[in-house]
């Protein structure tokens, strides 16, 4: 049994990142309609920076999330300009291999500047905590609150203001929203830089637990594929929702499965979801 | 200098080189340069046909490459078959393996498709990773045997294997070309630009759709094989994603949806990373913007650019009443060369 909680907790540490980092995706999804790939080299970058102004420039853990926060939603700017912008009316196929060049000059740029050995983020809140009868450190409980924290905010952002709901209009119907006077440019760039924003908070958060190496995102931007799919495409409470489901599932699997075999969880998940609807989960309508 | 220039002239141009190209360089170093990227250039083919004709985008080739490799690796070195049954039988598997996936995969539609065929990538990374039983796992499979003799040829020289490569790469290009030219070409040529309409007019596009992929996947295996006999020596590194990644720079860069794209793309792109290969780990610092960049302005690469420039030429050359003609000789290459259209 204590095993049992323990491993809840893992999930929802876990969950929480990956909620994070399918919120992301789910944004530019739900306004822009690219499966945006190279979403995970903008996790990379979140934690290199992070890591970068901690140990050379000496910033403390909060003030380098933050520096990060804001240049990888710059990156996230650019790329909105620079590429998504004037492929907006290319096909489909073109959008995911421009995605996939970036994250392949993004990955090969993180190994360029900073090598590719794995690097160690230290953590202020390392700390071990015995509550309730389980133990974690205090960097675990740090992520689930503050990743819960950042949703509500993001969900306040989105509900209650007015340029959020610039953002809900713009992913209902786009020419909808040019029409009743959305500036549609801004708001596509307003959210990629959330949606960077969200990468680098979650692998901030993550890193310190895990380890930063040039690689680091392949992984999770694949589950997070696998969330928006579980949960919608475009969908923001399925983003959240399936990280949690997958958080929980994959520490689980971990323990009463197979260990080697975790990563493969989600992905036997999605194998299955697709087959059986081959939209995804809770797809709105038809094409 | 125009009836030089005709495309059938330029395609046996362009086999006598490849064939009198081991006598030009005395260097053994080239040749296998070279019959490396008639390897890759037989997987690009495969996937050329499933994402630049047929417009859907499979990010599992790496994964179906590594199959056709460790089938053959297995069969060759751990149940000690013939070399070439081996061979047969590796690509029926990869073909099998092909077929069920494509039955799964193909119901699924644009970035589905991309996310799901991704995934399944992934997922035969992985296994060939973990199942250290059958694959070895990262210690890979060592002394996968060269190709056995055929009659009185042996495959143990490199000269030999570059011909051996390259006969298959004539092959696959001929295979492609016929298809290409077909009404079963034409019909994943209407897929691509408009499923729904296809569907509309006749054409079973599961079926289709389904008989593209598994062909596409048997290419992608026979390049795998190939690379096993051919290093003698493979690990589950040749599953990852960047593999696939790599085939499709190859693809991009010399022309989606075009025939000769894929020789153009694999030659150039091999033979600049060897000359650059101080920048090994970097390459990606160039490749990377490359590929957005072509995908922004030259959407059919290199290839595509080039006959784009030529047809807008030749429209501007001819007078007005030879136009009429020429419109109607000129379509089927248009149609065949049509950028991909939204599907």
């Amino acid at each position: 049994m204590e095993i049992f909680v323990q491993q809840m907790f893992n999930g929802l540490t876990i969950g929480s990142v990956y909620a994070l980092v399918a919120l992301g995706l789910t944004l530019v999804y739900g306004i822009l309609h690219i499966p945006n790939f190279a979403h995970g080299a903008l996790y990379m970058m979140g934690g290199y920076i992070t890591l970068t102004m901690m140990t050379n420039f000496g910033l403390h853990y909060w003030l380098a999330i933050l520096v990060s926060i804001l240049a990888v939603g710059l990156i996230g700017v650019l790329m909105e300009r620079l590429v998504f912008h004037p492929l907006r009316h290319a096909p489909p196929i073109h959008d995911k291999i421009a995605a996939i060049g970036i994250l392949l000059f993004l990955e090969a740029f993180a190994q360029y500047v900073w090598g590719a050995d794995y690097q160690t983020m230290p953590s202020p809140y390392d700390q071990v905590v015995h509550l309730f009868g389980l133990t974690f450190t205090m960097q675990r409980l740090l992520i689930i609150v503050f990743a819960i924290a950042v949703m509500i905010l993001l969900y306040v952002f989105l509900k209650k203001t007015f340029i959020g709901a610039t953002i809900i209009a713009m992913s209902q119907d786009r020419e909808g929203a040019n029409l009743v006077g959305i500036n549609t440019n801004r708001t596509a760039m307003l959210t990629f830089l959330i949606s960077g924003g969200l990468a680098s908070i979650a692998c901030s958060l993550a890193a310190p637990i895990n380890l930063v190496f040039p690689g680091m995102g392949q992984l999770v931007i694949l589950k997070a594929f696998v969330i928006i799919i579980l949960g919608g495409m475009g969908s923001i409470p399925g983003a959240i929702l399936g990280g949690y489901i997958l958080g929980f599932s994959e520490s689980l699997g971990a323990t009463y499965i197979s260990n080697d075999y975790k990563d493969i969880i989600a992905f036997v998940l999605l194998v299955i979801i697709l087959s059986v609807k081959p939209t995804g989960l809770f797809a709105k309508g038809g094409h | 200098m125009a009836k030089i220039l005709k495309q059938r002239n330029i395609i046996s141009l362009l086999i006598l080189i490849a064939i009198v190209f081991p006598f030009l360089t005395k260097n053994e170093y080239f040749i296998h340069v070279m019959t490396l990227s008639f390897i890759w250039m037989i997987g690009v083919y495969g996937l050329n046909l499933l994402a630049g004709y047929t417009g859907y985008l499979s990010l599992a080739h790496a994964g179906f490459f590594a199959i056709g490799a460790y089938s053959l690796g297995i069969l060759t070195v751990k149940a000690e078959m013939n070399f070439w049954l081996a061979f047969l039988l590796s690509l029926l598997i990869t073909g099998i393996l092909g077929f069920l996936i494509g039955l799964i995969a193909l119901r699924t539609k644009e970035h589905f498709f991309a996310i799901y065929t991704l995934c399944v990538g992934y997922i035969i990374y992985l296994v060939i990773d973990k199942w250290d039983s059958l694959t070895e796992g990262v210690r890979g499979l060592i002394g996968i045997p060269a190709p056995g003799k055929a009659g009185p040829i042996n495959f143990e020289e490199p000269l030999s294997q570059y011909y051996l490569v390259l006969f298959f790469l004539l092959v696959t290009v001929l295979i492609v070309y016929r298809i290409i030219h077909s009404l079963s070409g034409r019909t994943y040529i209407a897929i691509r630009n408009s499923e729904d309409l296809a569907l509309t007019i006749g054409i079973s596009t599961m079926k289709n759709k389904l008989s593209v992929f598994v062909l596409s996947t048997i290419f992608a295996g026979l390049s795998g094989a190939l690379y096993a006999s051919f290093i003698r020596f493979i690990g589950p590194d040749i599953g990852q994603i960047s593999v696939t990644f790599d085939l499709l720079t190859y693809l991009l860069v010399g022309g989606i949806g075009t025939l000769s794209g894929p020789i153009v793309g694999t030659v150039l792109i091999v033979w600049l990373s060897q000359e650059l290969q101080f920048l090994q780990d970097y390459r990606m610092l160039i490749f990377g913007p490359v590929l957005t960049l072509l995908v922004i302005f030259y959407p059919r690469g290199i290839v595509g650019a080039l006959t784009g420039w030529k047809h807008k030429r030749d429209e501007k050359r001819k007078p007005q009443a030879a136009r009429a003609s020429s419109m109607a000789f000129g379509k089927s290459q248009v149609t065949v060369d049509k950028p991909v259209k939204e599907g």
